[in-house]
């Protein structure tokens, strides 16, 4: 076997450049669908939210301005080929440091605080981020990059099912974290629900899931059927754009899920706006 | 197209009905989560806060840093149930216009009707457009809290809708 290098400095630049790619324009697909919910909505005040909402992001990337005020907290899902060694410096500095330059250097504002309860002290760099790392076959490092605002990230829950609740239970659930969201979370939203696997786990399946393109399904037929009935079921709900009211609550749901234990069935629902600022790169 | 402009007339915001569009024009004073904290210490502490907040208006926003050749950063609407907790003592003190977004709880809705307030809705997700509406901006007050500092700011034709009015109606509840 072949050890392939790959530079903490190359790690860094691609950090870098992701985070700042995400932040000044809606991905295509966004664009996109919101686009067609705004031809579905009735009413007058639904249908200027999402046309201002499309304009924002016109001015965002013509004035280099970003889209969001809360440029958020980056969260890293890291897949690193067991073939590969990072070499000439730490992963996790690297990836600090790329967070670091590009809320530098691309005017977006730092939220990160030193410590929950007690200091509650600006970091002044956006630093540190979330960092997930996981090693697989290969020779190659895929690099996934969000950036998580918290408007939306406060209105997401956790509930621990009992296994009698079933599909129903989970699908109630999530209808009401939607519900409790309501205006508060800037809809329309990106749902992400993870189900099975431990308290943890299931946070971390759900977040998982909000790296998904719009339009990706589960695998799983089961699954990708509930993702598309429970998008249905939270778009009756008449929350709308900005939770004035209409037809466009969600723009997709997510759902990813895992083996668990006989006793019990986590389900986390973990809110996304429609920022769903998320990007990915592959190192070679 | 309703025009509101500082300084802010009662009569004006009696005539505002929740769920009407309305554009602001003049200055707006910007508080989010540590800036209420410190303003009700400092109200506790010494009696005072850093400006004068009788019939102004406040806007919670974080913005992003102000880049090269542009007025002020992005400048969204935050969650304005997080300052429920200090809402009240400040309509007291004669604050008359408020600017965030999702609910507010009840003991905060009874405050603005009591005091005859309004509290009106930015569009959260709009940060770049709402930016562009700001064309003077100054610290003054905490400066070292960064983007949660309390700027003093103009606007322009600033975008909000009216959500809780002051005849107690909410344009959150369909």
């Amino acid at each position: 076997m072949k050890i392939k290098k790959i530079t903490a400095e190359k790690i860094k630049d691609a950090i870098k450049d992701a985070c700042l790619s995400i932040q000044y324009r809606y991905s295509p697909k966004m664009e996109e669908t919101l686009k067609e919910y705004m031809g579905k909505e009735e009413s007058g005040l639904a249908k200027n939210i999402l046309k201002i909402l499309l304009e924002n992001s016109d001015v965002a990337s013509e004035n280099r301005l970003p889209m969001c005020q809360d440029t958020g907290m980056i969260v890293v899902r890291m897949t690193i080929g067991q073939e590969v060694q990072i070499v000439d410096g730490s992963l996790k500095d690297a990836v600090n440091q790329g967070v670091r330059e590009a809320y530098d250097v691309g005017y977006l504002r730092k939220s990160i605080i030193s410590d929950p309860i007690f200091d509650r002290k600006n970091t002044k760099d956006n630093t540190p981020a979330i960092l997930y790392t996981d090693i697989v076959d290969g020779d190659e490092i895929v690099i996934e990059v969000a950036a998580k605002g918290f408007g939306s990230e406060n209105m997401s829950a956790l509930k621990m099912c009992k296994p009698s609740e079933g599909l129903n239970g989970v699908r109630q659930f999530v209808l009401d974290t939607v519900k409790n969201a309501g205006p508060n979370a800037c809809p329309p939203l990106i749902v992400g629900v993870g189900v099975g696997g431990t308290v943890d786990y299931a946070a971390v399946i759900a977040k998982k899931a909000l790296f998904r393109e719009i339009g990706e399904e589960n695998p799983d037929e089961r699954y990708a059927n509930l993702e598309k009935e429970l998008l249905l079921e939270i778009n009756e709900l008449g929350i709308g754009p900005q939770g004035l009211g209409g037809k466009t609550t969600a723009l997709a749901v997510f759902i990813e899920h895992y083996p668990t234990h006989i006793a019990s069935m986590p389900v986390v629902v973990n809110i996304n706006c429609h920022m769903a600022r998320h990007t990915k790169v592959v190192l070679k | 197209m309703i025009q509101i402009s500082t300084p802010l007339k009662q009569e004006e915001l009696n005539q505002l009905q929740a769920g009407d569009l309305v554009f602001i024009s003049g200055t707006v004073y910007t508080a989010r989560d540590a800036a209420h904290k410190r303003m009700i210490e400092d109200l506790n502490n010494k009696g005072s806060l850093p400006f004068d907040i009788r019939n102004q208006i406040l806007y919670y926003v974080g913005p992003s840093p102000t880049p090269p050749g542009q007025n002020f950063g992005s400048a969204g609407p935050t969650t304005a149930g997080r300052m429920d907790v200090y809402t009240p003592t400040l309509l007291d003190l004669g604050l008359k216009m408020i600017i965030g977004k999702g609910y507010r709880n009840d003991t905060v809705k009874q405050s603005l009707l009591k005091n005859q307030a309004v509290y009106l809705v930015a569009i959260g997700g709009a940060g770049a457009m709402l930016g562009k509406c700001v064309k003077n901006s100054e610290i003054i007050a905490y400066e070292e809290l960064g983007p949660e500092a309390i700027y003093k700011l103009e606007v322009e034709n600033f975008p909000v809708i009216v959500c809780w009015d002051t005849q107690g109606n909410d344009a959150y509840i369909q």
